[in-house]
């Protein structure tokens, strides 16, 4: 029994064996570079936002399981969601991750991330978690601020 | 017969390698992480330290501490001859012809920006190429970046062979009229290759250039002697080789250093100072502006005693044993790959691997899992990475005190990972 038994559970195996929405995405209207430049996790993110809400999301990444496994999720709840309702997503996300103390309860739709929350137990592995998270903020406010039906390029988030 | 006796059974102990022996001066080996004993293999970050060195320290702070080169007082005084005693010991240990040639750096990082500051900026041009080779550390790659953009001067890379060796055949066709500088690893941190730095100090000299030679990982794991070496400078840092943090050496070639402006300005670099002007020290002082890291210094020759006690060559035999027998278990390991040479004695004891479909970092955690502290990532080597076409490998690295049960506790762990990360059902 390794103790990390917890922390690699079969969800976070199956995404990372199989990642969802993996690869690029023709008529991307956002797209936005995540690197963790300690470990090496590197990922692209591919939004295509309409009328305020995420139409499509792809990401093609290279990363740990962890890493791998946490943006499949995420691209599994996002798909469709206005950016509102996607930023709230991800704040509670993070708060779930960085908060010490309590358990954080989350929404249904939400029900599969609870499997990260082993994570919190290994700071260093915080940061791989969290990755496709602040790089789809990024894509947030990237899409926010170009016009419509104009594709554009976010700034490259860097975690240390 | 007495004395042949005698005589027999002192070869007999110099000829051994009590690992044993040398694991009890090393109080960290005892710790426990997760429940498990320690098995360090992290080697090539940061050698562990004897009580030796660490009875250093605490001596120093305890019975001698004082600033040196300015006071009168028997503590300074005390204080001065312990570190200029380790310049001598440092300078003996790589076979410098002087010891005023040895200088104390912060480590090796800043001892290769000493030289890009100082010799670098009087003598790189437009123009000029500078030398290095496609596994160098970023320590040897980004200082050269930078002098590059600044001067207009060019980067070129001699590249790796397929089997992890430094391409010669590249090296002679890049080292020519236009090279300034050849700078390059003595062994890989990520490969384990060791360079044939004499040739290619051969080569760079038959052009009129210099060759600067990184010891980070050689000078702990390989006897080295400069004049053999052949080389225009040389940088270590101690930290690798069972000192403390925070000690590196600058060995250059007198008339070199004595050429070349000082690094920074300050206290102890200078001879005289007026208001307008300073006129600077003598070597060693004029390139250690400030008060040096006293106590370290001086614990970096405990270090030295310790691994001279050793002997540098039986250092290098017992991490050709342990590498060997390392590979050996890695070629039946069905789904690892290793980078570098196959051959042991081509290598230090440093070996990069991955794990099929099992990210590098997973695998360090894992590993940690079971005692075991191995390196994962980069390497501070993203352009090799690259040419490896991986974002990062894992990576053990031996050193005095590893054993082959450790390694076979490694390999135990590492089947453990592969149980864990592997299950080939979701795959």
């Amino acid at each position: 029994m390794s103790l990390s038994d917890e922390l690699y559970r079969e969800t976070i195996l199956d995404h990372y064996h199989n990642p969802r929405n993996q690869g690029e995405m023709d008529g991307a209207t956002v797209e936005v570079e995540g690197v963790n430049p300690l470990c090496g996790d590197e990922l692209t993110l591919f939004l295509d936002v309409a009328e305020g809400s995420i139409k499509d999301i792809k990401i093609k990444s290279r990363g740990c399981s962890i890493n791998t496994a946490s943006g499949s999720m995420m691209t599994e709840l996002m798909a469709g969601l206005p950016l509102e309702r996607a930023q709230e997503l991800v704040d509670l996300f993070k708060f779930m991750m960085l908060n010490k103390d309590e358990t954080v309860e989350l929404p249904e739709e939400m029900e599969d991330l609870e499997a990260l929350q082993g994570v919190k137990k290994y700071p260093v592995r915080i940061k791989c978690a969290l990755l496709p998270w602040n790089t789809l903020l990024e894509g947030i406010e990237t899409a926010r601020e170009s016009e419509a039906g104009k594709p554009v390029k976010g700034k490259t988030v860097s975690t240390e | 017969m007495e004395i042949f006796g005698l005589v027999y059974q002192q070869v007999i102990e110099k000829a051994m390698f009590d690992v044993a022996k040398i694991r009890a001066d090393f109080p960290i080996l005892q710790r426990q992480i997760n429940g498990k004993q320690l098995v360090y293999l992290d080697n090539a970050a940061t050698s562990q330290k004897p009580v030796q060195v660490i009875r250093a320290l605490t001596n120093y702070y305890e019975n001698t501490n004082a600033n040196i080169h300015r006071g009168i007082h028997t503590l300074s005084e005390e204080a001065t001859i312990a570190y200029e005693g380790a310049r001598e010991t440092i300078a003996r240990f790589i076979d410098a012809p002087e010891t005023k040639s040895v200088i104390f750096t912060r480590n090796t990082t800043e001892a290769i920006n000493l030289v890009m500051q100082t010799w670098g900026r009087q003598n790189i041009h437009e123009g000029d190429e500078i030398v290095l080779s496609a596994m160098e550390h970023h320590s040897n790659l980004v200082p050269w970046q930078m002098l590059a953009k600044d001067t207009g001067a060019k980067l070129v890379f001699m590249e790796v062979t397929a089997t992890g060796e430094l391409d010669m055949e590249s090296a002679k066709n890049l080292i020519g009229p236009k090279t300034k500088l050849v700078s390059v690893t003595m062994m890989s941190n990520v490969l384990g290759t060791i360079v044939p730095v004499a040739e290619l100090a051969d080569l760079a000299h038959a052009h009129g250039a210099l060759i600067l030679v990184d010891g980070a990982q050689g000078v702990p794991h390989l006897p080295v002697s400069v004049q053999q070496l052949k080389c225009d400078f040389l940088v270590f840092s101690f930290h690798k080789m069972l000192g403390p943090t925070g000690v590196g050496v600058l060995w250059g070639r007198t008339e070199l250093l004595q050429k070349m402006p000082p690094f920074m300005g300050g206290g102890d670099m200078i001879a005289a100072v007026w208001r307008e002007k300073s006129r600077y020290n003598e070597l060693p002082w004029k390139f250690e502006a400030g008060t040096p890291s006293i106590a370290d210094v001086i614990a970096s020759a405990a270090a030295i005693d310790y691994l001279q006690a050793l002997g540098m060559s039986q250092v290098r035999e017992h991490e050709i044993d342990l590498t060997s027998y390392a590979l050996d278990r890695f070629a039946a390991f069905k789904h690892a790959t290793i980078y570098g040479p196959l051959d042991s004695s081509k290598r230090g004891g440093v070996i990069s691997f991955n794990l099929d479909g099992v990210h590098p970092h997973d695998l360090g955690h894992l590993l940690n899992d079971s005692g075991v502290a191995v390196r994962a990532g980069h390497h501070c080597c993203q352009p090799l990475m690259r040419d490896l076409d991986v974002s990062g490998t894992a990576r053990v690295s031996f050193y005095i005190y590893n054993t082959k049960q450790e390694i076979d506790l490694f390999f135990q762990a590492l089947e453990e990972a592969e149980k864990v990360m592997g299950n080939v059902a979701l795959r």
